[in-house]
């Protein structure tokens, strides 16, 4: 445990270090979830195609082989990448492909009569996404929201591999010097659990704040907890 | 010219090796998941005093920590202990504990989805609990997660490429060691990701289709 204490402050700064590459790259994921996933839906084939390109391909290969690509392959065009950003560029690319699927799910499940009551009020289509049929997506996409956020967290353990100096990155050079790997070990694992369970926490909050019919939520919730105590 | 065609032809075998690896870790990993998934989710669904929220635990942690933490434990911790095996078998391990957790919860949606008369029916036909799993409840309720499960085994496919960290020479690890020592990452890396894709998107038509054929019919 000695190691784990000496080096507290070092496992500190990986923490917010990895906090940092989440926070950065869960900003780009939901830019590029609302762009792409939005773009899939358009009736025009020359923006809907190259959003499902997008989709499909960063969906299809494995984050580790895009973040080693923006890393190690992209110089030989020219462009040098700090690891940093190639870490955030690939996590937000990533994650943000599966989100745009999200978006683009819940936003096709949207009853039609909604678009349908917009065009009768001569809603334009700019307003009627805007005003009428994202605000009425939103609580659908919140659970698989929550879900792409903590893959995305757990994924930036994987930044550690391109020499970002997250919590893994540390752990890994604490260990090689002090070589007490199950305590260090340990304690990251903790760590990025209880980062986990707060995402998880933050997205049940969310949820309920953004329930479309409050009301009915916590009624439904009441009948299941009465349901639950009956069978037990 | 920054693609070189060439270097990119002499090394397609070395990648298609790599390939093979990691098709079979997620195979291997797949079966190890699938089967240890629905052991967790009886265990679970039994509610034995200690063991199930034990098992309960067990399996939302492994949900809410990294894949390559969890690798890092198994190749640097568990050797300490004495407990050792080569890369690929830890590799196999790590990657079929961590998605038996996801695979459990699949599990536990189909148990819960088989309806709660052929409980009572199993019940009133006085079947042993054994009987009442093994032809009753786990032939309905496994049938209705098989698409699901497919979807775990392509997830799987593209996860196994963090196990090159622990030295397990998939086909992220060949890419990486051709780049490494010829100076050239471009055409390894840019072909592992063609074949990363050239396998998951037709297998992800295929499992779609397959969610569309087994959807339940009402």
């Amino acid at each position: 445990m000695s190691a784990v204490i000496d080096y507290a402050p070092l496992l500190w700064q990986g923490l917010l270090t990895t906090i940092l590459v989440a926070v950065l790259s869960g900003a780009l994921c939901l830019v590029v979830a609302f762009a792409a996933g939005l773009a899939r839906l358009s009736s025009h084939r020359l923006i809907s195609w190259p959003a499902g390109i997008f989709i499909e391909v960063f969906r299809g290969t494995s984050l580790l082989v895009q973040m080693f690509w923006l890393f190690f392959a992209l110089p030989f065009f020219g462009i040098q990448l700090h690891p940093l950003t190639a870490a955030v560029l690939a996590l937000g690319l990533n994650e943000g492909a599966y989100a745009a699927e999200v978006v683009r799910g819940a936003i096709a499940s949207r009853a039609k009569g909604q678009t349908e009551a917009c065009i009768a009020l001569g809603m334009e289509p700019a307003l009627r996404l805007r005003r009428i049929i994202i605000p009425q997506s939103i609580p659908a996409m919140l659970p698989p929201f929550g879900n792409v956020m903590v893959d995305l967290l757990k994924n930036t353990s994987l930044v550690s591999l391109v020499t970002v100096a997250d919590l893994t990155f540390r752990a890994q050079m604490i260990r090689s010097t002090t070589g007490q790997t199950t305590a260090i070990f340990l304690t990251i694992l903790v760590a990025y659990f209880a980062l986990s369970y707060l995402l998880t926490l933050l997205t049940g909050w969310l949820e309920r704040r953004f329930a479309l019919d409050r009301r009915a939520l916590a009624a439904q919730r009441k009948e299941s907890r009465l349901m639950k105590v009956g069978a037990a | 010219m920054i693609w070189d065609s060439n270097f990119a032809v002499s090394v397609f075998p070395l990648l298609l090796e790599g390939l093979w690896v990691t098709i079979q870790i997620t195979l291997l990993g797949t079966l190890l998941a699938a089967v240890l998934g629905l052991f967790f989710a009886v265990l679970r669904r039994l509610a034995i005093p200690v063991l199930s929220p034990v098992v309960s635990f067990f399996v939302v942690f492994v949900r809410g920590t990294p894949l390559l933490v969890q690798a890092y434990c198994a190749f640097f911790v568990l050797p300490a202990y004495g407990v050792s095996f080569d890369a690929f078998t830890t590799g196999v391990v790590v990657i079929g504990v961590n998605y038996s957790a996801y695979m459990a919860e699949v599990y536990r949606s189909g148990i819960q989805g088989v309806p709660s008369g052929q409980w009572e029916a199993a019940t009133a036909l006085s079947l042993p609990g054994v009987r009442t799993w093994g032809r009753i409840i786990l032939p309905q309720a496994v049938r209705t997660v098989v698409p699901m499960l497919g979807n775990y085994l392509i997830q799987m496919f593209k996860d196994s490429a963090v196990l090159s960290a622990i030295t397990v020479v998939e086909l992220m690890a060949t890419a990486q060691a051709i780049g490494s020592s010829n100076f050239r990452y471009l055409e390894p890396l840019t072909m592992a990701a063609m074949l990363f894709l050239a396998i998951s998107y037709p297998a992800s038509r295929l499992v779609n289709r397959l969610e569309r054929r087994y959807a339940p019919q009402h």
